[in-house]
């Protein structure tokens, strides 16, 4: 009896103790108080590594352009959320941040499957959102008050499938792809539809799904199909343990991967086996150009790390936004929509930002190569055209 | 006063206090005074998982066998609901709001996509429980785990559904509705809570809950009684299923997008978690955990600066501190007398709370010297 009603007790305390509100009193719209902008991504779920990237490269955006006086002398102020992955949550921390904090503009989410999910909340509300990173090309096709500054999954197919056959002189591939992601399988469709067109051959498809370990009965069918490359769109997650057993099979094809294999934690998984093999990216840390390699170093100086294409990301995602801001005048939301849609070669660190009547970024990709733990630089490859109409899937 | 009019004037409370309270989370607010939209959304969202935990809490707390798969059996509800929504549903709604308008339309299509995505999830319930409630021990722990698993899979598999992508409308080959329409509000969510409550306690204090209650205790006495305990089993099992169903479909049309990460393993865990906070074989546990666990985490969201990413620590330390100041759940297997609630109920006669006013009262099924052995066996 007592205890029940110390348990209840407890829990009351703690509502009570919460109900209070942080709300700062700051309006958002004009005057001069900083200027609020939502931050949301996974800081604690299964692709926690992208999120905390962003962060990191949003933040230290922010702070530039804090110090060198802020925006017509208003500072900005980043709101962080964590949606722990899942797209319920994101839908809740994006209400929150609209609603609650009152942000001008959104950032976020990596995941196409979270920003999907709160893609429509800030569409209703009319709060710009740009995504760093989710290349799946649904989440534009949300609204008009969605932006990217990323390429899109049908791009980054191409890019791998334009290089293999040109640069690799592939005739034959396999695709080991993950099922249970949307990122993947967009890849994998749009990599399988460039190669054939290309005039090469799919010799195996085979699949896995998110957490699996033992990859070696899909691997057995793609030896035996001996392919010249094979395609593996999926997250650093499973990459290592994969490239690990593709040597052991003895395997001598190349794996091909996209962006999700970037992230540090994957040279731990994988170690020298991955040697060898391509991955197409935002962009990349050897690049000579000055401004890159100025990010670079502020970005190692201040985190201690090199910065990973999500890093890349999420500074550029800012600065286009503060950029947008800038050229608007204001952070009203009709005007800095118009502003960011009108975004023209904005000399990002992910190459140079165009936004198109989609809301997508036209921007060229990188080619990677894995060798020593390090991502070198390949090539690059430009998109065709300024804006090629992509086929929309979904 | 007659007992009908006691019900009727229950009744009319209920839904004069739902239709205020979701006036008062709508746009223009009541009289002016608007609830934030944020607060709306967690308060949706606590109101279906107060379905899930105590239609979870039948199965679990009450019979007494553990079901790890509640979020496959909503993701089931909430997919085939919103699938007949998006594919199915336009014309009825059109040929509908040509004779009635388009509130009671809209109304009568959701409530009839909610009852597909009841009976779908009823369907799943059987066709997993028949041959694992057969059986004695933890059988059907495994077999929902898998289910749950599969139906995850196998959602990610059709692409009529958006498969990896996520359902938000018509997927381009097929016709259908753009966008999943948002029919769900408080009107709905809290009603279907409460009617999901009222169920439940009804059953447990029916024939049926006795003997659902009699397995938990004991089966094979509850057997040699003359229980038909497989029966009885899979009739608290699919009425479990079929209330996750709703849940998934209220869900559905809430969120506006379905996707299978939102029906994941820790999903159902969370569930679990809800009625082991709360107290097993409590009603009112299982609605005091489901509103604990879907808060709790928001308002962690407040913790200032560094605490912040300290938050899902300070969380799972909290759920510790308060299972072991109460191993049992906050209410055991005690039920808390809300009185406007019960006296919209009939009480077999004879049945007195024990104990004064607005202390906890002893439920009848569940006397005092029947949960000691209960918690001991069970921790």
């Amino acid at each position: 009896m007592k205890r029940t009603l110390l348990a209840l007790l407890l829990i009351t305390t703690l509502f009570v103790s919460f109900a209070c509100e942080r709300r700062g009193g700051v309006t958002n719209g004009g005057g001069s108080g900083p200027i609020l902008v939502g931050y949301y991504g996974d800081l604690s779920g299964r692709t926690s590594s992208f999120g905390q990237s962003t962060k990191n490269g949003v933040e230290m955006a922010a702070d530039e352009i804090n110090k060198a006086g802020g925006i017509d002398g208003r500072q900005i102020q980043i709101i962080t959320e964590d949606d722990q992955g899942e797209p319920n949550k994101a839908a809740t921390v994006v209400t929150k941040l609209i609603n609650q904090d009152r942000v001008a503009a959104l950032l976020g989410e990596v995941a196409s499957s979270n920003s999907l999910a709160a893609a429509p909340k800030a569409q209703e509300a009319k709060v710009p959102m740009i995504s760093p990173s989710s290349t799946n090309p649904a989440v534009t096709q949300v609204g008009d008050y969605i932006f990217r500054v990323c390429f899109i999954d049908p791009f980054q197919g191409e890019v791998m499938a334009k290089f293999s056959a040109n640069n690799l002189k592939a005739k034959r591939a396999a695709i080991l792809y993950d099922f249970n992601s949307d990122y993947s399988r967009g890849l994998y469709q749009f990599f399988k539809r460039s190669f054939e067109s290309q005039g090469g051959q799919i010799v195996s498809e085979q699949s896995y799904t998110q957490g699996d370990r033992d990859f070696s009965g899909q691997l057995t069918a793609i030896r035996a199909a001996n392919p010249d490359v094979i395609y593996v769109p999926g997250y650093y997650g499973e990459i290592g343990v994969i490239s690990n057993q593709t040597k052991q099979l003895g395997i001598k094809a190349p794996l091909l991967g996209g962006d999700g294999w970037d992230a540090p934690q994957l040279w731990d998984l994988g170690g020298a086996s991955l040697n060898g093999n391509y991955i197409s990216n935002h962009y990349s840390v050897d690049d000579p150009s000055p401004a890159i390699q100025k990010f670079v170093a502020d970005y190692k100086a201040r985190y201690n790390i090199l910065p990973d294409a999500l890093a890349a990301l999420g500074y550029d995602s800012m600065k286009v936004l503060a950029d947008a801001i800038k050229r608007a005048g204001t952070t009203e939301n009709v005007k800095l929509r118009d502003a960011i849609a009108q975004t023209k070669n904005f000399p990002g660190v992910t190459g140079q930002i165009t936004i198109d009547k989609d809301r997508n970024a036209v921007k060229p990709a990188v080619v990677l190569k894995l060798q020593n733990s390090k991502f070198v630089y390949e090539t690059t490859i430009s998109p065709e055209g300024s804006s090629e109409p992509v086929a929309t899937n979904n | 006063m007659p007992t009908f009019i006691k019900r009727i004037l229950g009744l009319v409370i209920v839904v004069f206090l739902l239709v205020a309270v979701n006036a008062w989370m709508g746009r223009e607010g009541l009289f002016g005074f608007g609830l934030p939209y944020y607060y709306a959304e967690i308060l949706n969202l606590t109101g279906i998982s107060i379905i899930l935990a105590v239609s979870l809490n039948l199965i679990t707390g009450f019979t007494g066998q553990f079901s790890i798969g509640h979020a496959g059996f909503m993701a089931v509800g909430a997919y085939a609901s919103v699938f007949m929504t998006v594919y199915y549903s336009d014309s009825a709604e059109q040929w509908l709001t040509s004779l009635l308008g388009a509130t009671l339309a809209q109304s009568l299509v959701f409530l009839g996509v909610i009852i597909v995505g009841a009976l779908v999830a009823a369907l799943a319930g059987l066709v997993v429980g028949i041959p694992s409630l057969r059986l004695r021990g933890d059988y059907l722990a495994i077999v929902t785990l898998g289910f749950a698993e599969i139906i995850r899979i196998v959602i990610l598999n059709i692409d009529r559904v958006g498969g990896a992508t996520g359902f938000r409308g018509r997927v381009p080959p097929w016709d259908g509705r753009l966008i999943i329409p948002a029919y769900a509000n408080f009107i709905w969510i809290g009603g279907f809570a409460i009617i999901t409550i009222v169920v439940v306690y009804n059953i447990v204090n029916s024939d049926v809950g006795r003997a659902l209650i009699s397995i938990r205790e004991d089966e094979l006495a509850s057997e040699a009684m003359g229980v038909n305990t497989t029966r009885y089993k899979v009739i608290a099992f699919v009425i479990s299923s079929s209330f996750a169903g709703i849940a998934g479909a209220l869900f559905g049309h809430f969120r506006q997008f379905l996707h299978t990460n939102d029906f994941q393993f820790i999903r159902s865990i969370e569930i679990i978690i809800m009625i082991v906070l709360g107290g097993m074989g409590s009603i009112t546990g299982a609605v005091l955990g489901a509103i604990v666990i879907t808060i709790l985490p928001e308002l962690l969201r407040k913790l200032p600066g560094d605490l912040y990413g300290y938050r899902l620590v300070i969380y799972s330390a909290l759920l510790i501190l308060i299972m072991l100041t109460r191993p049992q759940g906050v209410m055991g297997a005690k039920e808390f007398g809300i009185s406007w609630l019960k006296r919209a109920q009939r009480r077999p006669e004879g049945d007195k709370p024990i104990g004064e006013k607005g202390v906890p009262i002893a439920q009848q099924s569940t006397s005092p010297n029947l949960d000691q052995p209960k918690e001991i066996e069970h921790r």
